[in-house]
């Protein structure tokens, strides 16, 4: 069964071996509003945890992205590109970013579970 | 720090769940259901906008002896009763203080239209212009305004008050009974679609806004929307585009200053005409959908050449849109440029405006 995990950063990321598979939390999706364009990291790409992975632009404000773990981005959600609202729509499924091919699975002992999560939103 | 001032409509505002900030001095909504949705419904069919936070002066008295013709960029004198007047009130280097519209109310009396922030400022300095300061008022807590925006507006509009309605050209108004109050409907807006502002007092405008939100045709919009419409049309927004470091001939809007009377700044910009602009005002389209920022710089080629002074993404092109002061040189449409900001990076190329032309502003 593939675990999730969440960040204060509130990213999400499933972790299915050493694939993790990250997006943005719906709270984030509907702090943004309005999604218009998401900058997809590079296949290949090497990112460190917590640092910055891609950006994410709504009609209101752009932001960084940072990556839940480390790793190596193997792919990416084209579907974003041309269709960047699907954040809005369904930030926690269809609207996944990347897939990192995970370097340190014990990295997952720094981030938050579901409950913890919540938690955190309700002290925000 | 100030206190926030809010308008009859925050009750309303909030009850519709609104995202509200500080806007000018002001508690604002933002966005009700969405930007994008709000921005697609005022272009399709019909918006309704809180605008109580606007100024308005009321000048009565003889315009050009009690010195109100000097004022502004255009001649107040010459505006036919029953029309209004976009334009400027300058300081002595040229620099906007503030754009505004002017309402020709009678022979003599006129209605002063201005930006919620700069409002109070305004006043002062109109009024020290006057000959006789005791002619204006400031009316702005008195005065209720709602705009409807929209393909729709019209239609709603006339089946609420009248077929009176239908006869505005653009840039006219009416005065007219509304809810047993005096008001003045006009044909502007600042969305590039049909539309009308409803000035009434202040008390009447809750009301007026539960008649206009109960048509199936009418949604709310903020000012996320407000935003995105005004600048896909490419009109100026004080505070981004304009201010008072700024000059209409920068800002591209020579052909609202008239240059054969007397008005505060002239001589700024005669000598500006005379020397050329250091920046002007351009228009561009970005590559992608990246939106470029306020602030955001401009370069060409090794060179940086000005500053955004605003920009969005655009709905309707489906691309990012932005105005610039740059450099003159490298004005010139169809010239590429980068637009920067820290990591950030977007191949644009400067175009005509307006960046959308297809709103149903004429209709």
């Amino acid at each position: 069964m593939p675990a999730t995990y969440y960040t204060k950063e509130h990213e999400w990321v499933k972790i299915e071996g050493n694939i993790a598979t990250i997006g943005i939390t719906d709270f984030a999706a509907h702090q943004l509003g309005d999604v218009t364009f998401v900058e997809l990291p590079a296949t290949g790409k090497s990112v460190k945890q917590f640092e910055v992975l891609c950006a994410i632009e709504s009609v209101k404000a752009a932001s960084d992205i940072y990556a839940p773990v480390s790793g190596k981005v193997v792919s990416i959600n084209e579907a974003l590109e041309t269709t960047p609202e699907i954040v809005n729509e369904s930030a926690e499924s269809a609207a996944w970013m990347a897939c990192l091919e995970m370097s340190d699975t014990a990295e997952v002992a720094k981030l938050l579970s579901r409950e913890q999560y919540e938690e955190y939103l309700k002290g925000l | 720090m100030e206190q926030l001032r809010e308008t009859p409509l925050i009750a309303r505002h909030t009850e519709l769940g609104a995202l509200i900030a500080p806007f000018g001095g002001w508690n604002m909504p933002i966005q009700y259901e969405g930007i994008i949705a709000e921005h697609r419904w005022c272009r399709e069919k019909a918006a309704i906008f809180d605008i109580c936070h606007m100024g308005e002066f009321l000048y009565k008295g003889d315009i050009v002896s009690g010195g109100l013709e000097d004022v502004f960029t255009f001649s107040v004198a010459g505006i036919p009763v029953g029309r209004s007047k976009y334009g400027f009130l300058l300081n002595d280097q040229g620099g906007i203080i503030d754009d505004l519209i002017v309402f020709r109310i009678a022979v003599d009396e006129a209605m002063i239209v201005v930006n919620a922030a700069t409002a109070d400022n305004d006043f002062t300095v109109i009024s020290s212009r006057l000959k006789d300061p005791s002619l204006i008022t400031n009316i702005s807590a008195a005065i209720g305004k709602l705009d409807i925006q929209g393909p729709l507006s019209r239609d709603i509009l006339v089946k609420l008050f009248g077929s009176e309605i239908a006869t505005i050209p653009y840039f006219k108004f009416i005065k007219m009974t509304i809810l047993g109050s005096d008001a003045i409907v006009s044909r502007t807006g600042y969305t590039g679609e049909l539309g009308y502002e409803i000035f009434l007092p202040a008390d009447k405008v809750v009301e007026l806004w539960d008649r206009i939100m109960q048509d199936p045709g009418v949604k709310p919009a903020g000012l996320g929307a407000r935003d995105l419409l005004r600048l896909e049309v490419g009109y100026s927004l004080y505070g981004n585009d304009l201010d008072e470091s700024i000059t209409p001939l920068e800002a591209g809007l020579e052909m609202f200053v008239t240059f054969d009377k007397e008005f505060v700044g002239k001589e700024a910009l005669l000598k500006q005409r005379s020397q050329g602009v250091g920046r002007t005002k351009i228009a561009f389209r970005v590559g992608s959908r990246r939106s470029p920022r306020h602030h955001y710089e401009v370069w060409a080629g090794d060179s940086r050449i000005g500053t955004v002074s605003s920009g969005a993404f655009s709905p309707m092109l489906g691309c990012g849109i932005g105005l610039a002061l740059v450099d003159p040189k490298f004005a010139a449409v169809d010239t590429p440029i980068t637009v920067r900001h820290e990591k950030v990076s977007m191949e644009a190329s400067i175009c005509g405006l307006p960046f959308f032309d297809g709103g149903s502003l004429r209709r």
